[in-house]
């Protein structure tokens, strides 16, 4: 793997840690480029969720990433031959290939020293190092990550077992590295090493330092998704562990996607966030509405603000953020099944531009929901993908601009503060 | 004419035989100047220009203008029962071409209700669609949904699935919550009979739907920007049939469905119905046959004289996987399509068949509902794009050859086709050989 064609060039770093640039020789022939702090494009088997073609590219500033999750399937890709991007019909875009699907559940004790399993529509999915690279070969993507033992993410994991997943991942690595190297259908494809090391802090240092050893093209911080720890613990090993890492290569948090923990990983030194969130809301009859302006414009910061709602009591904040269940909604955003929206004829979010908030209301999104009509998980997907974003653009503008604390309160609400009234 | 200058040419030519069947110095045309004027007179918001009339069958092209705008007939609307097509967005349906589809008054009238409609500006600022809409009388419904529903000359009496409560449904009533929602096309309430069902209670329902009719037209409180039609009833019995058709056809009401039919009867008699209501209906009015969609009933119901046609059809059978093509349907989700790499129909040009094959279809079946919606955006192609081949057929005078080619297409031999195509095509003077 002589040297890896993906480049990252940062204009920006605050206070030696978050830091701002531009992904630049993503896909084969490399002319495509990813802004960081940035999120993937998350899809099921090469499909937003719910979109089609048409419904996908109402949507602009779309991720040139799309990330797939794809243990099944393989079978087929093996026939069609020509990988599976042209099998997708995705033609404009990077292709990362990761190993789980971060939005669903992995059942943990399916894990061996040779083995890791995976979750398909058919059931588990057992890989060794060899099926693994087997199905990249088919697969074809731009990028993927290495196999990796990422079993760590429960409480009261010892840290013996800690320590055995941290080396198991290195040996992956390795392995995986050494079929990569002697396969010609993989030239020009790159490679992320995985960090495990559970919260144990000495471990995530070690795993760290060693998977920077190696010829990778970047990093997947593991085992650190929301629910696993909280974001104190988070993001102390965030920092121990890009201290060890080089400075020119992305750094890709896996299972974290709720705007409070992005900021707070966004600033401890993450580049790369998957965007299973919007998709999660979506699924849960839920429209994404925080506040992300810090734009300076008073004429847009005395209109309403582009998110519609500032913490009124319209969203419901469910307490502690570490013990939330994933499918639980949480205050960044509304649920419009909520009897108050029948007869509320504004769109999702004020001054939003995305497709639903300029065609619909609130009150035809809470009758399709209630009627359980499928245009309601095309329209809030529509409009949630927009809005996260549009917080990342507000993320990457904070940084350029010395406003990452003014995002902050924006984001997590200036409780007290500007009420929108209903009505 | 060359071929490849045809084709150039295809709109043009099609402008110029409607002009030419419409300045035709036949007496025929003039008598229909005539009736048009009449109808025109009493100011009712439609207006149907005869394109093309087949010279074999009792086919036509028409363009039916409608309020919100013109739609090209023979036509096939979708059903967005709840105010919405199946996951697809108004703009894609709008993509399709799709000039006119339907909204369930039942269905609406209880979630959200009329109320909360009129205040999102109708139906159709409520889902927000720029184009025509057609709402049934919610009768239909009730009485095949609602189990504990009762019929007196007042109304349909049934109980409110979601709270319980005794709700009577009368003529006006439905006309009422129709002017809410605000379509372009009503339909009165009539009183619907399975049409496997004999003897006294045929010709009650009969003659109950020509006074609720009337009851209806009274009640319209739109009737200068909405449209209410006629159902003709009468099961299947000719003479019932014959009955109404001479009642309702003495009213000046814009447009006339033919009803009671599609419920299970055998398609012997069905066809029957249908071309006695079209050889009895004013040749000036569009003529809705209801709840007919399969591609072959189309196909046959143009060429008997029909206009409009609804079914649900289509867009539910998308949902189980299951695509419409020239030569029947293709279950995506079969086995045997799991490694096919062609696109569903090769020869469709619908944003489905342009990007995804067989295969991957499949395959995402397995992994989100998209797939779903990539079938019925498809289905709803189809459907419109047969519609569209039929009419420049008849434009083009080739209606009867197109009967032909398609016939062939859609069943593997001779002996595949259903008697009842055969024979009603035949009373139409095509013959398949
Ligand atoms: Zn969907
Ligand atoms: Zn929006
Ligand atoms: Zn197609």
């Amino acid at each position: 793997m002589a040297g890896s064609r993906i480049k990252l060039e940062l204009s920006r770093v605050v206070q030696g840690k978050s830091r701002l640039g531009v992904l630049k020789g993503l896909g084969r022939t490399g002319q495509h480029s990813l802004e960081v702090p940035g999120c993937l494009l998350y899809t099921h088997f090469g499909t937003v969720p719910h979109l089609t073609q048409d419904t996908l590219h109402t949507l602009s500033n779309l991720s040139s990433v799309t990330q797939v999750t794809l243990a099944e399937h393989q079978e087929v890709l093996e026939e069609f031959k020509d990988g599976f991007k042209k099998f997708a019909g995705l033609h404009d875009t990077v292709l990362y290939c990761s190993l789980h699907d971060p939005a669903a559940p992995c059942p943990p004790g399916y894990t061996t020293n040779k083995t890791v399993s995976v979750w398909g529509s058919g059931g588990r999915i057992e890989l060794t190092v060899a099926k693994f690279m087997a199905l990249q070969k088919t697969v074809r993507p731009d990028w993927y990550q290495s196999m990796a033992d990422g079993e760590t993410w429960q409480s009261n994991t010892s840290r013996k077992r800690v320590r055995k997943s941290v080396d198991r991942t290195l040996a992956h690595l390795d392995e995986c590295l050494l079929v990569h190297q002697n396969s010609q259908e993989l030239q020009g494809v790159e490679v992320f090493g995985v960090v495990e090391g559970g919260d144990i802090l000495e471990e995530r240092v070690r795993s760290a330092r060693e998977t920077a050893k190696r010829p990778v093209a970047g990093f997947c911080l593991d085992g650190l998704q929301t629910g696993s720890m909280d974001q104190a613990l988070r993001t102390q090993l965030i920092a121990a562990m890009t201290k060890e890492l080089p400075e020119d290569k992305p750094r890709l948090l896996q299972g974290v996607g709720r705007p409070d923990e992005v900021l707070a990983c966004a600033e401890a030194g993450v580049d790369l966030f998957e965007s299973f969130f919007p998709f999660q809301v979506t699924e849960r009859g839920c429209a994404l509405c925080f506040n992300f302006d810090i734009s300076p414009d008073p004429e847009r910061a005395g209109r309403a603000p582009p998110a519609g709602v500032v913490n009124t009591g319209e969203t419901q904040p469910n307490g502690d953020v570490t013990l939330d269940d994933q499918t639980q909604m949480t205050s960044f955003e509304i649920n419009l099944k909520d009897k108050r929206y029948q007869d509320d004829f504004r769109p999702l979010v004020g001054g939003c531009g995305c497709y639903c908030c300029q065609n619909h209301q609130r009150a035809y999104l809470h009758h399709l929901l209630v009627t359980n009509e499928l245009l309601a998980g095309v329209l809030l997907m529509i409009h949630n993908t927009a809005h996260y974003n549009g917080f990342f653009s507000a993320l990457r503008e904070a940084i350029a601009n010395d406003k990452l604390d003014l995002l902050k309160r924006r984001v997590l609400g200036e409780r007290g503060g500007q009420t929108e009234r209903k009505e | 004419m060359q071929p490849s200058i045809f084709s150039c040419l295809a709109s043009y030519v099609h402008y110029n035989m409607a002009a030419i069947v419409e300045c035709g110095a036949d007496s025929n045309t003039a008598e229909n100047h005539m009736s048009l004027k009449k109808a025109l007179s009493v100011a009712s918001p439609l207006s149907l220009r005869i394109i093309a009339e087949c010279s074999v069958t009792k086919a036509r092209a028409c363009d039916l203008i409608l309020p919100h705008s013109a739609v090209s007939t023979p036509v096939f609307m979708p059903v967005g029962t709840q105010g919405t097509l199946k996951g697809i967005t108004v703009d894609q349906l709008e993509g399709l071409g799709c000039q006119i589809c339907l909204g369930n008054t039942y269905h609406l009238g209880m979630r959200p209700g009329p109320d909360l409609i009129e205040k999102a500006n109708g139906l159709h600022g409520f889902m927000n669609w720029k184009r025509n809409l057609l709402t049934d009388s919610g009768g239909f419904q009730m009485v095949s949904l609602v189990e504990l529903s009762e019929v007196t000359e007042e109304g349909v009496k049934f109980k409110s699935p979601y709270d319980g409560k005794e709700i009577l449904l009368s003529p006006e009533k439905s006309i009422s919550i129709q002017n809410s929602l605000g379509s372009d096309i009503m339909m009165q309430l009539d009183d619907v009979v399975s049409s496997t069902v004999t003897g006294p209670r045929v010709e009650e329902a009969m003659h109950r739907s020509i006074r609720w009719l009337d009851r209806c037209v009274a009640a319209n409180k739109n009737p200068h920007k909405q449209n209410l039609f006629a159902i003709i009833q009468g099961g299947l019995n000719a003479d019932l049939r014959k009955a109404c058709l001479d009642e309702m056809t003495r009213r000046d009401v814009p447009g006339f469905a033919i009803g009671g039919l599609s419920g299970g009867e055998e398609k012997d008699d069905f066809w029957r119905m249908v071309t006695l209501s079209t050889d009895h209906l004013p040749r000036e009015k569009p003529r809705y046959l209801m709840g007919v969609g399969y591609a072959v009933d189309l196909v046959v119901c143009v060429a008997l004289g029909c206009d409009m046609f609804d079914c649900v059809f289509p867009t539910r059978t998308a949902r189980f996987g299951s695509a419409l093509v020239p030569w029947g349907s293709l279950q995506v989700k079969h086995k045997q399509y799991a490694k096919d790499f062609q696109p569903i129909d090769p020869d469709c040009q619908c944003p489905t068949c342009k990007r995804h094959s067989r295969a991957y279809l499949h395959a995402l079946f397995k992994s989100d509902t998209a797939a779903m919606h990539h079938i019925t955006i498809h289905n709803i192609a189809y459907q419109l794009n047969l519609m569209r081949s039929v009419r420049q057929s008849i434009v083009e005078g080739r209606f009867p050859e197109f009967i032909r080619t398609f016939m062939k297409r859609m069943f593997s031999s001779r002996d595949q086709y259903p008697s009842w195509a055969v024979d009603a095509l035949a009373s139409v003077n095509v013959t398949l050989e």
